[in-house]
């Protein structure tokens, strides 16, 4: 292998592919070939580094020297200034404010010591269409030393032990789960990995594949060894054509190295991953219907018992992990079960990868030790919230999650705390919400996600999930009564107490917690008809200010309903029964004298 | 055996493990309510997709309500159905699912016969508190089955029926969330999908959403019509089921009552389908009798198994997904239209009146028959052998609309000749009835021997595919049985692969024959009372003192006076069909 004295890291996760990172690197390639430099600094194209909110990133290695926002513009620049000159271009630096500069990685807030990289340890380092380069990061020896010095129950153990849980939501114990698929007798086993990441704002499981494919791969090959399966079957949004792609290009790279394929490393176990496309359906990241839909049949749960470890796709015991918790595993048989216990709480394990998202200036992908507190996540690693704005609340768990308030800040996430808390953990979405953002409002959000997903299949979630949407809505046009509230409460519960499978038994969560945690801002909207933070319409109404009026009419010929009234020169009126909200009147205004109230 | 012992509602008990908590309940006299759940026992036919979460219970130490139908016992259980807490929930659950229905009951034609509405009067529901939209979709009707969604629950049973038993695939659940329903792919017409009319589907139904398409108007009109002469027939399996829905015990034979009733409501002659099933067994008996000598003598021009063909829903699934194999089944008409076509000609003629002003009704326990007589080939210019067919559930609301009071009736006779029938065509109505009823006659014509016993056991029965060897004074003929189309389908796969075994097969798409069909009174799940049904048919059979079919008195005539023989050219011109291959008329529009 060449030797380089010094490395381009550009991200090429989807956030940044989108702000066209691709044509960053063959900037910086051209411009290092223009100076003869290529042989002497390689650019690389890599996962995700979780800033996507500065995106696209570079990264110069080895003094870590992170530029964000690089445009393709930018390449030469580099080139000159960096590496011919040793001179660190400033204005490409990550910053705060004028004064708050950061040199590098290291040094940026984001890149905090409260964050840990054990999933996401490869993602932003190594090219992961390149499995050479995940070879080079101690890519494959788990499988290996699984094969060659370890039973499948002694694997097992050390799953158990490092007190790894389910990473899609649900929090099982994954070694557990291992050795009861383990334990089923059948002709035939499946490995499954739960690609179908649905929730709104969620990338993790997305990053891991598109940055460090062979991760997933690997595990999956142990997970096969220890539970007697030889085929596996990766369930994966059709939506994440680049998390396709790199898959398939790391399943190919790892027959041809014999990673995958008949008796992978002279040891007779045979082991095959096939991918299964997902269309869509946000209800098919529950097990049991990401079973049927790999079947070919109608996406929808089933009740469990029989749960997929005995009885599982076409009828045979499967293993489902989701591919987070896939991620996990290689690093746990590499440095080992109390490595791995030693950090975290103490019931959850390890770290969680979460994506930021909202309110809060470094939206992006983070990765921290399970415990760390909400007021780390947001403050420090995501920089607080946007435009200086106060929190008001943040939201855990994707759509099934609840809303938590600043008397939780201090919480340290792990699975239990969350729960107790009124939340949950989830697949690790994490939405911020400031002043601005009204809590009945959010809740709508929430349940018009999840009457679009319900699969319809049990009638507490197909017909309960909408009249919470309606009732929810009845309130933020201002037409909600107190009564409305008690039924809010029973409906909410009842869905919860009652539905088939997680997705109705969490989705009230977002209106159960907003009730708890926000119970005034209800009140205010139907008692007092107001919407404090300004954003339900139909709570609004815009008045015009006599005093500031010049009756120049621009608003009275503007309105498209003929709802303001006024003599020429004299104050004009907005007739409320008219009127529909749509804001023209403010826009046409010159002298302010419309307001929203 | 292990026992599993645990509590329900403080009452201890002990129940084999794998049962359900709901059948435990019952076992201790407490009845949980259900709405989606159905389970024919001994049918082998159960649908607990878990969907309706009515029948929730609290399990103590289970985070969440249980379903009582799909959650297995478990050692030590503590279970409570009537608690705060689920009687909430159920009340709840109720309320959204009724606010989601329309609110039709008046004029539903299930009104009265709704699962949906007697449990909203069991559960005590006064008023629906959470309003709101509700789902609407096309009205969609066939020549059989009209679909009116809108009052869908999603209990799944229509789809489990079509698909796992009939695996007829017409029904499925497409859509989601609040706008999913039970509907043909790409919501196509059922008519233009591979439905076959069994009926199935609206046999559990709970609702109003599936239901038969009502011909009584017609019927009034025609018999209000003095220029018509109206003429009907009644199918073997109608007087073992019609009485249930006068208040009489499942398994009460009403032939004799129901002959008057229909005397009452206005019918000139009233005639028996059975006269057409025993015409049937001369033409298939014969037919079978001729293909097998042929195939003995070494002829590998014919097929064999022949199959039986009186079932409509069976001849339709067979052109739907096997039509390489329509030279396979018999080529006989059904009873039903072997009827019309000898009433519409011979009987007419007698009567010396034109085709045009007989009017030939049809009562049957069938939903595929009213699409049977609307089959072109069942026709001569236009006027179809037989006009209308209607159910035992529409006679008997036909009855009432009448004001008769059945119970009071006496006993009367069918009319003479179309009237006189034997006990082989009386069992037409259950599973292994046809064969049964084929072999006696068949048997007979071979060997020229009579029967010593004319009761064939091993071919009864309510296992979904049976067979038996019969011996034909020498011959052992194989002869097979499946009813279901599920099970029928196992064994045409044999038929096409070259595997079968058997000689003669037959076929009935209902489980349990035309006893079980989709236009008999609805059974709400109760197995019981099929097997009663089936009892008061073989009962009817043993009460003949025909037996055989060509011992019919006014059969023999027949062929003396119109026919000649069997398989004769008129015979084959009136009697006989063709099969269509439908397998590529699936129009997605």
């Amino acid at each position: 292998m060449a030797k380089y004295r010094m490395h381009l890291l550009v991200c090429d996760g989807t956030t940044c592919h989108a702000s066209q990172s691709e044509s960053v690197k063959n900037a910086l390639q051209d411009c290092l070939e223009l100076n003869n430099l290529e042989n002497e600094v390689k650019v690389v194209s890599t996962g995700c580094f979780g800033y996507c909110e500065k995106g696209p990133i570079v990264k110069v290695l080895p003094d870590n020297t992170l530029y964000v926002k690089v445009k393709p513009g930018d390449a030469e620049e580099i080139v000159k200034e960096h590496i011919l000159n040793g001179q660190i271009v400033k204005r490409l630096l990550p910053t705060e404010s004028v004064a708050q500069v950061y040199a590098s990685e290291g040094k940026t807030p984001f890149f905090d010591k409260k964050q840990i990289r054990i999933a996401l340890r490869n993602c932003g380092f190594i090219d992961p269409e390149n499995i050479e380069e995940y070879i080079a990061h101690d890519g494959y020896q788990a499988l290996c030393k699984c094969l060659t010095e370890y039973t499948p129950q002694q694997v097992i153990d050390i799953i158990k032990r490092s007190g790894l849980r389910g990473r899609g939501g649900g929090g099982f114990p994954t070694g557990l789960k291992w050795e009861i698929t383990a334990k089923v007798k059948s002709d035939q086993k499946y490995v499954i990995c739960n690609a179908d990441e649905g929730d709104p704002g969620a990338f993790m499981d997305r990053s891991i594949m598109e940055g460090d494919p062979h991760s997933v791969i690997e595990a999956m090959a142990i997970n096969g060894y220890c539970t007697g399966a030889n085929k596996g079957l990766v369930y994966i949004r059709a939506e994440y054509p680049l998390a396709v792609k790199r898959l398939k290009v790391a399943i190919d790279q790892a027959r041809a190295y014999g990673l995958l394929g008949k008796n992978i490393f002279n040891s007779g176990f045979d082991f095959d991953i096939e991918l299964r496309y997902g269309a869509g359906a946000f209800v098919c990241g529950e097990e049991t219907a990401l079973i049927h839909s790999m079947e070919g049949k109608r996406g929808e749960p089933t009740f469990k018992p029989p749960f997929p470890s005995e009885h599982g796709y076409l009828g045979k015991p499967s293993n489902v992990n989701n591919v987070e918790t896939y991620a996990n595993v290689p690093v746990i048989i590499n440095k080992g079960a109390d490595w791995f216990a030693s950090i975290g709480t103490e019931k959850s394990k390890g770290s969680k990868v979460f994506a930021l998202a909202g309110k809060i200036n470094n939206v992006g992908l983070i990765e921290v030790p399970m415990g760390t507190t909400l007021r780390d996540v947001i403050f420090k690693i995501g920089g607080g919230i946007k435009g200086g704005k106060e929190f008001k609340a943040v939201q855990t768990g994707g759509p099934s999650g609840g809303c938590l308030t600043s008397h939780h800040l201090d919480t340290p996430i792990d699975y239990d705390n969350l729960i107790a808390a009124g939340s949950m953990m989830g697949s690790g979405g994490m939405i911020v919400m400031d002043e601005d953002d009204c809590m009945v409002s959010i809740a709508k959000f929430y349940l018009g996600f999840t009457v679009d997903e319900s699969c319809g299949k049990c009638s507490p979630c197909r017909i309960g999930n909408k009249r919470l949407y309606e009732i929810l809505d009845k309130i933020t046009k201002g037409e909600g009564t107190m009564e409305d509230l008690t039924k809010l409460r029973n409906l909410s519960e009842v869905i919860k107490d009652t539905s088939l499978c997680g997705l109705g038994q969490t989705s009230p969560n977002p209106v159960l917690s907003t009730l708890d945690n926000f119970w005034e801002e209800y009140v205010e909207h139907v008692v007092d008809k107001k919407c404090r933070a300004g954003s339900c319409k139909g709570l609004m109404k815009y008045i015009i200010d006599a005093e500031a009026c010049t009756g120049c009419t621009a608003c009275a010929r503007a309105c498209p309903v003929n709802a303001i009234s006024g003599e020429r020169k004299g104050p004009h009126f907005i007739n409320q029964e008219i009127c529909i909200k749509c804001g023209t009147c403010m826009e046409k205004c010159k002298f302010n004298a419309v307001l929203l109230q | 055996m292990e026992l599993v012992k645990l509590t329900i509602d403080k009452k201890t008990l002990e129940v084999e493990r794998g049962t359900s908590i709901l059948n435990a309940a019952r076992k201790v006299g407490i009845e949980i309510p259900t709405l989606c759940y159905l389970n024919l026992d001994g049918l082998n036919i159960e649908n607990k997709p878990g969907g309706c979460r009515i029948c929730v219970v609290e399990v103590e130490g289970r985070r969440n309500l249980a379903p009582a139908c799909a959650t297995e016992v478990t050692q030590g259980m503590v279970v409570k159905t009537n608690s705060t807490r689920v009687l909430n929930a159920r009340r709840t659950v109720m309320e959204l699912i009724l606010s989601d229905h329309p609110f039709d009951c008046l004029v539903c034609p299930k009104s009265g016969n709704c699962e949906l509405q007697s449990l909203a009067h069991r559960l005590g529901i006064r008023d629906i508190p959470y309003q709101g939209e509700q789902s609407t979709y096309r009205k969609d009707t066939s020549p059989s089955i009209i679909r009116d969604v809108d009052k869908c629950i999603l209990c799944r049973r229509c789809e489990m029926m079509c698909n796992e038993i009939q695996t007829v695939g017409a029904l499925s659940a497409i859509n989601r969330g609040f706008m999913a329903v039970i509907a043909p792919a790409f919501e196509m017409n059922l008519e233009k999908s591979p439905c076959t009319y069994c009926g199935q589907c609206v046999a559990v139904c709970p609702t109003g959403a599936l239901t038969e398409v009502d011909h009584t108007r017609q019927v009034i009109t025609a018999l209000a019509d003095p220029t018509k002469t109206v003429i009907v027939q009644t199918a073997p399996a109608v007087r073992a089921a019609l009485g249930e829905e006068f208040g009489l015990e499942p398994g009460t034979l009403v032939t004799g009552k129901m002959v008057s009733a229909l005397r009452e409501l206005g019918f000139d002659y009233v005639f028996d389908t059975d006269f057409g099933a025993d015409l049937t067994i001369m033409e298939e008996g014969t037919e079978l009798l001729d293909r097998l000598t042929k195939y003995l003598g070494g002829d590998r021009n014919v097929r064999l198994p022949i199959l039986t063909s009186c079932c409509p829903a069976w001849v339709n699934f067979f052109e739907h997904n096997f039509p390489e194999l329509k030279d396979v089944p018999s080529t006989a008409r059904s009873p039903q239209q072997m009827f019309g076509a000898i009433a519409k000609t011979y009987f007419a003629n007698q009567l010396g009146i034109d085709r045009k002003n007989l009017v030939v009704v049809s009562i049957m326990p069938c939903l595929a028959k009213k699409y049977e007589c609307q089959r072109t080939e069942f026709s001569t210019d236009g006027n179809p052998d037989v006009d209308f067919s209607l159910s035992t559930r529409e006679l008997a609301n036909f009855i009432k609309l009448a004001n008769i009071d059945f119970g009071a009736l006496p006993e009367s006779d069918f009319d003479r000749p179309l009237g006189e029938s034997t006990g082989a065509a009386v069992i037409f109505g259950t599973t292994g009835g046809v064969i049964e009823a084929a072999v006696r006659t068949a048997y007979e014509l071979y060997t020229k021997k009579p029967l010593a016993k004319v009761d064939f056991e091993e071919l009864r029965g309510l296992e979904g595919i049976r067979a038996a060897n019969v011996d034909f004074d020498g011959l052992e003929l194989r002869i097979g049985i499946a009813h279901g189309l599920g099970n029928a389908r196992k064994l045409l796969e044999e038929v096409r692969d070259g595997k079968s075994q058997y000689h003669a097969i037959e076929i009935m798409a209902c489980p349990g024959g035309c006893i079980g069909g989709g236009g008999q009174p609805l059974h709400h799940g109760d197995a019981s009372i099929l097997k009663a049904r089936q009892k008061a048919i073989y009962m009817e059979d043993q009460n003949k003192t025909i037996r055989k079919s060509h011992e019919n008195p006014y059969i023999i005539q027949l062929y003396k006076e119109f026919l000649g023989h069997p398989l004769s050219e008129k015979a084959h011109h009136l009697l006989h069909t063709h099969y269509f291959d439908k397998s590529t008329q699936i129009v997605i529009e």
